[in-house]
């Protein structure tokens, strides 16, 4: 089943006719990162959702230990088939990415491969300027380097409790004067590419490319989200979100690369109601949607990589397979692919990536699972009550239901996809209601 | 062939009765309640008077067959008499009636019965000892049982099993059903129904009618050769073959006697006064055995499969468990009427607690109530749609009510603790009692704390107030709830 996947793109016959997932290094698509030269893999790692020794991946399982053996498998992997860009930051894995990213890279010579990290700031007690030094040098050792390829802001555009962004940004990054000194580490070439990665508010997006235009700030690249379904359609299941394209186009008119994140939407787009499956595999019967999505994804020419944030070594060959090399998307394919989106839209969804920022909820709710059980439901149709219900007991303990959320609305400006988490909970409390009533 | 057939009827009672105290299902419930409902203390509860004279009826026809075929603490110390029996052949003996201890201890029950002195009559009561027996020490291993298989065909996307919670309702009531299980297990093992025949008010009573039951176990002496296998055989230790006598108050009518006599001298058919009885001779006893019976307590007590544990996320707040807070009066479901009501027509049989899906009702360590079912809302609350306890209570003490009527029967109302309520102890704005009242019968209003802050709390209408705990069961204050129901002495009804 998954041998399919490699059809059309970087399959590889075996002697006697089978095909393999093994994709061909020399096949994977590249990108040169026009600030430094750097011949960046269309196939980027994420570090964030690394395999654990238990089920499932250290987003989902976070007590579990990560399975470095693993990590390190899929790390030389991925060298091997030409993938050579690294996303990690300081709090992905509970805190544990960064280390275990240098464990299975420092395996390998520094010269083959591109380190991203970012300075985090979903706390307040890492935002003074000290704390955030620190931050930055304990990222160095842990990933058991002295320099830094591509730096991130992380998540710029979100408001911390009681701030909007702009205060939020400039209480993280500019009054503590720490912008300055990262610019200040990069002239010393400890960071040798300065971006930002952006979510939420568009205001702050616009004032960092004003301030690139100006002169103020050099941004050497800007990590967005993009695929198929944000790319028109971003208002669709959340107004206070911006279309890809107009971020796409901004960093393209200026000649920054960008670096896209969540093209698969934390798996959204991976897993397919059947109706929408159907009408995929008409088109193409061996790709699978995440090779859909993928490609979408690494078609627009100023895309650096794309990230891939996978826990599974299958999924690492499937993507690598896809780029090796990347078959852009048609015209017509294009069109497929918008009418898809419109589809999708029409399920209306919770749109939420599993990012787990949200994450621990004060009051003990998984946010995360409660919202993917609701959406998985979505793509059934007319499941039973009895169905619906003892999934949901399965997938949340009863004590972490939606029912037992008092909308403190602390995770409101944690979510990446400015989600209104209290109100969604709400929904879905009704809809239980309902049914157990039925 | 009385023996056969009686088995096969106890069988069927028994595999009933048990299935009800599983919570196998809900259809169950609708379709074989009734047989809660005929067990004879229940029904003196109730003063369902058509099922007492049923039984009475019965009994003076045939003898204490109740005791055989339809009580299932009987039933059950008859799977561990037969095991017995396995383990010794003939080890029964007729002994005398225990008059004093019979008369005393049913004296001793029907005072408490009048005085409404709970934990006596619970105690005694034959059918509600094998109700705690089940709910107790069984109803978690057949939960185990249930949560393996969902966890199971979890992996196969089926969602026919929902999993149960699994735990300790009342530690007291658990060991009280561990001491029956091992005291009653043990006796019936060594001397059969002593149990029946000594302690149990049901038993004699029932003898008080039994003696002149109309078809009766009788011996005819021109047959008997005194081989003394049928005194050996009775589990009721009634034969006094020397005399060749029957005591009727105590024979329970399990035909054993007759499969066991080689010589065709015992028969169970109508008493003729005046002349000895002609016997037809019975065929020879066939070494039958109660594979049906037996089967059925396997199936009880199937060992249960290891529950898959439940994953925790590291980035999960911890949560604290909730406890029950302290209540003036103790709240019962609708259709209780009144907490004395419940205590004096309840016989802690445990059925309700059984049926409730939401995990509420659980056996009172009170005293005076002890074993009664009390509500309480740490893992769940009394949901609107929801009527079962009072479909299944064999007793009265619940009596049944329309799911309409909830709206209408407040059987408690909410209290406020300031010193609990999260706006208060740390800012965070809340309302979730408010938002979930399905009454609205709370809202949020402006409440200056002792510190001068002014912060929204939840203002309590008791007039709308049911009592059904939802705010209580979702209150985020952990361990105790900033707002409780405190029970109605009576249930209001407006």
């Amino acid at each position: 089943m998954l041998l399919t996947a490699c059809r059309n793109k970087g399959e590889r016959l075996k002697v006697n006719g089978e095909r393999t997932l093994e994709s061909d290094p020399a096949q994977m698509t590249y990108r040169i990162n026009p600030n430094t030269g750097d011949k960046v893999s269309l196939l980027g790692f994420g570090m964030m959702r690394l395999p654990t020794t238990a089920t499932g991946s250290a987003r989902e399982n976070s007590d579990a230990p990560i399975d470095q053996e693993a990590v390190n498998e899929m790390v030389d992997y991925a060298l091997a088939h030409g993938v050579n860009y690294f996303d990690t930051s300081p709090v992905y894995c509970q805190g544990r990415s960064e280390e275990a990213t240098g464990i299975a890279l420092s395996r390998h010579p520094r010269n083959s491969y591109f380190i991203a990290t970012k300075l985090s700031n979903f706390s307040e007690g890492a935002w003074p300027r000290k704390e955030s030094q620190t931050m930055f040098e304990r990222s160095l050792e842990y990933l058991r380097t002295d320099y830094v390829d591509y730096l991130l802001l992380h998540s710029i555009g979100g408001g911390a409790r009681g701030k909007d962004a702009f205060e939020t940004f400039n209480a993280r990054y500019m009054d503590n004067g720490i912008l300055d000194w990262l610019v200040e580490q990069k002239r010393k070439g400890r960071i040798r590419n300065l971006g930002f990665s952006y979510h939420g508010d568009i205001r702050i997006f616009d004032m960092l490319l004003r301030w690139h235009d100006e002169g103020k700030y050099h941004w050497d690249f800007v990590q967005i989200q993009l695929n198929y379904l944000d790319w028109h359609y971003a208002k669709r299941n959340n107004p206070r979100n911006t279309n890809a394209s107009y971020l796409y186009d901004e960093l393209a008119k200026r000649g920054i690369p960008g670096v896209i994140m969540e093209p698969l939407l934390g798996g959204r787009l991976a897993k397919q109601p059947t109706h929408i499956l159907k009408e995929m595999k008409r088109a193409d019967i061996n790709a699978t949607p995440a090779e859909w999505a993928f490609r979408y994804a690494g078609t627009p020419e100023k895309i650096l990589t794309v990230l891939s944030g996978m826990t599974y070594m299958e999924h690492l060959k499937e993507n690598c397979c896809t780029y090796s090399p990347l078959r852009p998307i048609t015209a017509e394919e294009d069109a497929l692919l918008m009418h898809l989106a419109d589809e999708i839209c029409d399920l209306n969804a919770i749109p939420c990536t599993a990012c787990n920022y949200c994450m621990p909820c004060p009051y003990g709710l998984n946010i995360p699972a409660i919202f993917s059980h609701y959406n998985n439901m979505l793509t059934e149709n007319n499941v039973p009550a009895k169905r619906w219900l003892n999934g949901y007991n399965r997938a949340v303990p009863r004590e972490r239901q939606a029912d037992h959320c008092i909308g403190c609305d602390h995770c409101i400006p944690h979510c990446p996809q400015r989600i209104r988490i209290p109100e969604e909970m709400q929904k879905i409390d009704n809809l239980v209601e309902q049914l157990k009533q039925s | 062939m009385l023996r056969k057939i009686r088995i096969i009827f106890a069988a069927l009672f028994y595999i009933a009765v048990t299935l009800l105290f599983l919570g196998v299902s809900w259809h169950i419930n609708l379709w074989l309640g009734w047989v809660a409902k005929i067990q004879f203390l229940p029904a003196l509860m109730a003063l369902d008077f058509g099922v007492l004279a049923g039984l009475i009826i019965l009994t003076l026809l045939f003898g204490r067959l109740y005791c055989s075929i339809i009580c299932p603490l009987g039933v059950m110390q008859d799977i561990f008499a037969w095991f017995g029996r396995k383990a010794k052949k003939n080890r029964y003996s007729y002994s005398p009636e225990k008059k004093w201890l019979r008369y005393s201890v049913l004296a001793v029950f029907v005072l408490c019965l009048i005085i409404g002195f709970a934990p006596v009559t619970t105690l005694l009561a034959p059918y509600s000892a094998y109700g705690r027996i089940i709910n107790s020490l069984f109803r978690p291993l057949y939960d185990l049982l249930i949560n393996g298989l969902a966890a199971i065909e979890s992996n196969f996307d089926s969602y026919l099993f929902s999993e149960a919670e699994i735990w300790m309702r009342s530690v007291t009531t658990f060991v009280v059903a561990l001491l029956t299980l091992g005291v009653l297990g043990v006796l019936a093992w060594r001397n059969g129904r002593t149990y029946c025949n000594t302690v149990c008010p049901v038993g004699t009573i029932l003898s008080f009618f039994a003696r002149f039951s109309l078809i009766r176990i009788q011996i005819n002496e021109d047959k008997c050769r005194k081989c003394s296998l049928c005194a050996k055989n009775c589990k009721a230790a009634a034969i006094d073959f020397k005399s060749g006598t029957v005591d009727l108050t105590r024979c329970v009518v399990c035909g054993d006697c007759i499969d066991k006599c080689n010589d065709g001298a015992i028969s169970y058919a109508v008493k003729v006064k005046g002349e000895r009885l002609k016997v037809k001779g019975d065929e020879p006893a066939s070494p039958d055995r109660r594979a049906f019976l037996t089967g059925a307590a396997l199936a009880v007590g199937t060992a249960a499969m290891a529950q898959a544990k439940i994953k925790v996320d590291g980035g999960l707040a911890e949560i604290e468990d909730k406890v029950a807070p302290h209540r003036e009066t103790p709240l019962t479901p609708p259709g209780s009427v009144s907490a004395r009501n419940m205590q004096r027509h309840c016989t802690a049989c445990q059925l309700c607690v059984s049926a409730c899906p939401n995990n509420v009702l659980r056996p009172s360590s009170d005293p005076l109530r002890f074993m009664q079912p009390e509500m309480s809302f740490e893992r769940g609350y009394c949901r609107p749609e929801c009527t079962r306890c009072s479909q299944v209570c064999p007793t009265g003490a619940i009596q049944a009510i329309q799911q309409e009527d909830k709206h209408f029967i407040h059987i408690g109302h909410a209290v406020w603790l300031e010193q609990n309520c999260i706006p208060v102890t740390n800012g965070d704005h809340c309302g979730a009692c408010a938002k979930h009242c399905p009454e609205d019968a709370i809202q949020m209003v402006e409440h200056t704390t002792a510190d001068g802050r002014t912060v929204l709390v939840p203002a309590i209408d008791n007039e709308r107030c049911t009592g059904c705990g939802k705010c209580e069961h979702l209150c985020p204050a952990r361990p105790f709830s900033a707002i409780y129901v405190e029970g109605n002495s009576t249930h209001q009804i407006h």
